[in-house]
């Protein structure tokens, strides 16, 4: 399944003014192409919007004025060899739209326009990759520094084995709560900076648990999480009436929700199969069909992942 | 794409969460089982659905979802919309069918989960 990687996402939330260059140079239509061979030479730039009057009248580049060159015009004004009312971003547009406008216009750069149409600042490719990047080293840190947070908690209350506990009661037959569990497990987990793909893992197994139990149960049952330093472990424990056939519960498609819960779009028969695909350990207790106990592991980090292969 | 664009292209009548209209679509994903949508959806995807239950924001809130359009006219239980208001779910609303509301979410470019 193809995931949609940070920096697409980065994309779509970054907008164009933030990594933009703010500081543009100019030239007016009445300058001559050898002044701005001066003026791209001594800014180190490729190319630079026209502005009249302070309006945005086109953009000329170094391939003008190489075109020039040749044909022995540097007298020319710029106005006579500039692309007229050049193609324009919008500041507060996302950089996945000036991703698309390099794709299908081909232009080195594009002027930034503000909502009123004034220039505020102009866009290349490198603009965009030095922006996503800064982005991405920030959130970075700010991870890092969450993260280091978090593993002092382990290290401050030392045990033999410290763990956080999140525990939620979930009643049967309770539709209008469903998924409240889940939530609050995500938004804790969340905040303890654990990465978000593994948030999303464990958000999906907490979510078909606790369905499990509002459709299933008797007397509803509870979903823990445990926060340990290398790994996260869910369970979820109900009262009964048991799993008779646990083989023939994890086959895809295999369910026994009455036809009204299968109408809310429940019960389809893939609850066990999400929970096993997000789980790097899973284990389903159902002694002599009195009551379930489903254990799944999640592992935090690389280390554990390995030490999990090895005892498999 | 942002969602305004497609709320304004497709017709969708607006339920909920009315402010969070600013929000960029990354993706499509479309079925009526819970368990598949939580299975594939991704997040900031928009999601077209028959189902008008309070769980369907739990999903969408869980997944981190751009929208939720229930289709065919089905009218979504107030239960669901001040769910959606309070986790700031946009629900859109259409009398088209599911069919015709991706035909048109692909036609504006707005692609499924498989790159």
């Amino acid at each position: 399944m193809a995931e949609i990687t940070r920096l697409q996402e980065l994309a779509y939330e970054v907008k164009i003014g933030e990594v933009m260059t703010k500081d543009v140079v100019t030239v007016t239509p009445q300058n001559t192409m050898a002044e701005l061979r001066v003026i791209l030479r001594d800014h180190r730039i490729s190319g630079a919007p026209v502005v009249e009057g302070g309006e945005l009248v086109g953009i000329i580049s170094v391939e003008d004025l190489i075109k020039a060159l040749a044909a022995g015009e540097m007298d020319a004004q710029v106005g006579t060899k500039m692309t007229p009312r050049p193609v324009t971003v919008r500041a507060d547009e996302s950089v996945v739209m000036a991703i698309r406008y390099f794709n299908r216009h081909g232009y080195g750069r594009f002027p930034v326009v503000d909502r009123a149409g004034k220039l505020v600042g102009i866009l290349t490719r490198g603009d965009i990759i030095r922006g996503l990047l800064k982005q991405l080293e920030m959130e970075y840190h700010r991870e890092e520094e969450l993260r280091y947070r978090f593993s002092h908690i382990f290290e401050e209350l030392i045990s033999d084995l410290t763990s956080i506990t999140l525990r939620c009661r979930v009643e049967a037959q309770d539709f209008d709560r469903a998924g409240e569990a889940s939530s609050k497990i995500k938004r804790a987990l969340t905040r303890l900076a654990v990465a978000p793909q593994l948030v999303r893992r464990a958000a999906i197994v907490t979510y078909e648990l606790e369905m499990n139990i509002i459709i299933h149960t008797t007397a509803g049952g509870e979903i823990l999480a445990e926060i340990q330093r290398d790994r996260i472990i869910i369970r979820a424990i109900d009262s009964g009436p048991g799993i008779p056939d646990i083989e023939q519960a994890l086959q895809p498609g295999f369910s026994t929700a009455p036809d009204w819960v299968r109408e809310m779009g429940f019960g389809a028969g893939v609850g066990l199969n999400n929970v096993q695909r997000c789980a790097d350990e899973m284990l389903i207790e159902s002694p002599g069909a009195q009551w379930t106990s489903v254990k799944v592991a999640i592992y935090l980090n690389r280390e554990c992942l390995e030490a999990g292969k090895a005892a498999a | 794409m942002k969602l305004e664009t497609v709320v304004r292209e497709l017709a969708l009548e607006v339920r909920s969460a009315a402010g969070n209209l600013g929000r960029e679509v990354t993706g499509g994903y479309a079925a009526d089982l819970l368990s598949c949508v939580m299975a594939r959806a991704q997040p900031g995807n928009i999601w077209v659905t028959l189902q008008g239950h309070p769980n369907i924001v739990a999903v969408a809130s869980l997944l981190n979802l751009a929208a939720i359009v229930v289709t065919e006219g089905v009218a979504p239980d107030p239960a669901t919309l001040s769910k959606a208001e309070e986790e700031g779910i946009p629900i859109l609303t259409t009398p088209l069918t599911t069919y015709t509301v991706v035909g048109r979410l692909f036609g504006l470019g707005i692609r499924g989960p498989e790159r």
